[in-house]
């Protein structure tokens, strides 16, 4: 019933969707291609849609230059967990058949503008880009590189925390990434820290806002708690800026706010600060 | 794991019953379980308190200050729920905002200066969600407290007492030694809400918290933590001066090993080796592809 209802009442000129791409926040229809083009910016409203892991190092880093390590690394499942859905290991397996990824995070290193550095990049598409033992592993590991080729080190995070299915341990890979990054702190070495949409929970809480330099994308969310569980728990209407980029500029968490466009001329430009 | 006296094995006066995670879970959270406050007071000889975060405020939900078992002295810091309903309320149950991790950092770096080992109590549901908590940085403390502890060049002491809840307990946990109570629980998420997001169901928590693995026992397995403390029969809440008492022996004995063990850089390698050990990879354990 209803969506035939819905079919006789659409508009004769309603877009067909491998064309169009519609905006989720400010509802314009743009050319799928000029909004790839744009790098999956909205040219009417400027919101910056969620990219892939790949998708941001070929718009960070120089043509041919990446050169990728880490992808031994796979998820496990040390609790052997199981939830309502069934086994996590067939879920974890099926999401790394899906998007022929390793893990929620891809490592390796890159030049920027010529600079050699070490990256690491997370995957929302990936079970949420949960830090899990196998991305804490590899963003160890990265870092590790770092320290062994005394580059700098360019996290990109998009997480929604700790990933579950693994328990205690995914919470350890906040403690073990950061021990890695005290070590390359120690080092001397530069650790930019770039938070896309979303940056929340246990990535938060660990290696996301503790860069030399961190650099946020526009309207990217960016807190520790969820919204539901501080409106429940303070009883209060939150502002519609609340966990923004912009409200975490305006509170002194992140240096700068960079539009997708400009993030890898700016990143080249900070990194030729570096003197040691 | 460490071979330590206080040992991952039951003691005998106390066999261990065969409870479910769940109900772990809510001997974990018992009101009546001793609190900072008898820490500080019954399990040390001299506690002075020191407050604040030099910052903004000083977050009664995380306390801390100069202690003493016999002759060793030591900081002391931990989570602190608060007996009184008002006590409750002002320690927010024990949550802590950014403040109060803040203020743990700042003690555990006069620690470090002052050549003093650290102690720390763990003992929340979680850090605080709380707008003002957002806007001060909850996220930024927590991960600043773990880069900074990951390189204290003081020996650290955990005690994972009551609720080791997610974040918010491991922004005062990252230690050369983790103890955990017996009926202590520790957890990436509240089994609540675990079931709420996976299950879509939160009275799935008893599930949640079996599929979790948050017990000691299961810690032990897991490499996080390296000794059990025995509680006394029925749980800490049943004779809380004996639950204390256990407490001190255990801290007394750690701390006691951890000094006379590596120091300074070596120190801090040996930490980084531990939590690195932990969910390290191997490809006979990987999910089949
Ligand atoms: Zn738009």
């Amino acid at each position: 019933m209803g969506w035939f209802t819905k079919k006789t009442e659409a508009p004769a000129l309603e877009p067909l969707p491998d064309i169009w791409h519609v905006c989720p926040k400010c509802q314009a229809h743009v050319f799928k291609k000029a909004w790839e083009s744009a790098l999956k910016v909205c040219p009417k409203c400027g919101h910056h849609d969620r990219i892939g892991a790949r998708e941001r190092i070929a718009l960070l880093v120089d043509s041919g230059s990446f050169r990728e390590f880490g992808t031994e690394i796979t998820p496990s499942d040390p609790l052997g967990f199981s939830d309502a859905k069934g086994p996590y290991a067939a879920k974890a397996a099926a999401t790394v058949a899906k998007l022929g990824q390793s893990e929620a995070v891809v490592v390796g290193s890159g030049n920027v503008d010529g600079t050699r550095i070490v990256l690491a990049v997370m995957d929302f598409r990936f079970l949420g880009g949960s830090l899990s033992t196998g991305t804490g592993e590899k963003i160890a590991m990265a870092i590790q590189h770092a320290i062994d080729f005394r580059r700098a080190f360019v996290m990109v995070s998009a997480s929604g925390g700790a990933r579950m299915h693994e328990g205690i341990l995914s919470l350890m890979q906040m403690a073990k990434t950061c021990a890695a990054l005290n070590r390359h702190r120690e080092a001397g070495l530069p650790y930019i820290s770039i938070l896309t949409d979303p940056t929340t929970g246990g990535v938060s809480a660990s290696y996301a806002l503790v860069g030399d330099v961190n650099i946020a994308e526009p309207g990217a969310l960016i807190g520790f708690a969820g919204r539901r569980v501080i409106e429940t728990t303070i009883k209060q209407k939150l502002p519609d800026d609340f966990q923004t980029a912009e409200y975490l500029l305006e509170h002194g968490f992140v240096d700068a706010i960079v539009p997708r466009a400009r993030l890898k001329e700016t990143l080249a430009a900070i990194l030729a600060y570096r003197r040691r | 794991m460490k071979k330590t006296s206080v040992s991952a094995s039951a003691p005998k006066q106390n066999p261990a019953p065969a409870r479910s995670a769940w109900e772990t879970v809510q001997l974990a959270r018992d009101p009546g379980r001793p609190g900072f406050r008898d820490y500080a007071a019954k399990m040390c000889d001299e506690f002075i308190e020191l407050h604040g975060d030099r910052l903004v405020a000083d977050d009664p939900a995380i306390c801390g200050g100069f202690a003493r078992i016999g002759k060793q002295r030591f900081m002391l810091i931990g989570h602190r729920k608060g007996v009184t309903t008002e006590e409750r309320i002002a320690c927010r149950f024990g949550m802590a905002n950014p403040d109060g991790y803040r203020k743990a950092l700042r003690l555990m770096k006069l620690a470090e200066k002052w050549g003093l080992p650290v102690v720390s109590l763990v003992d929340t549901s979680g850090a605080y969600p709380g707008l003002d908590a957002e806007a001060r940085g909850q996220g930024e403390a927590i991960g600043r407290n773990l880069l900074e502890m990951a390189g204290l060049r003081t020996p650290v002491l955990v005690v994972i007492t009551g609720e080791g809840g997610s974040g918010g307990a491991l922004g005062i946990a990252v230690g050369d030694r983790v103890l955990m109570l017996e009926n202590a629980v520790y957890s990436v998420i509240s089994p609540e809400g675990c079931a709420s997001i996976l299950w879509r169901d939160g009275s799935k928590a008893p599930e949640a918290a079996e599929a979790l693995k948050l017990t000691a026992r299961d810690l032990a397995r897991l490499g996080v933590i390296d000794a059990i403390v025995p509680e006394p029969a029925g749980g800490a809440h049943k004779d809380p001066a004996s639950a204390v008492a256990l407490v001190r022996e255990a801290v007394a004995e750690h701390l006691g090993e951890l000094l006379s063990g590596p120091s300074g850089d070596r120190l801090v390698e040996e930490r980084f080796r531990k939590f690195s050990a932990m969910g390290r990879f191997d490809p006979k354990k990987a999910v089949p592809l």
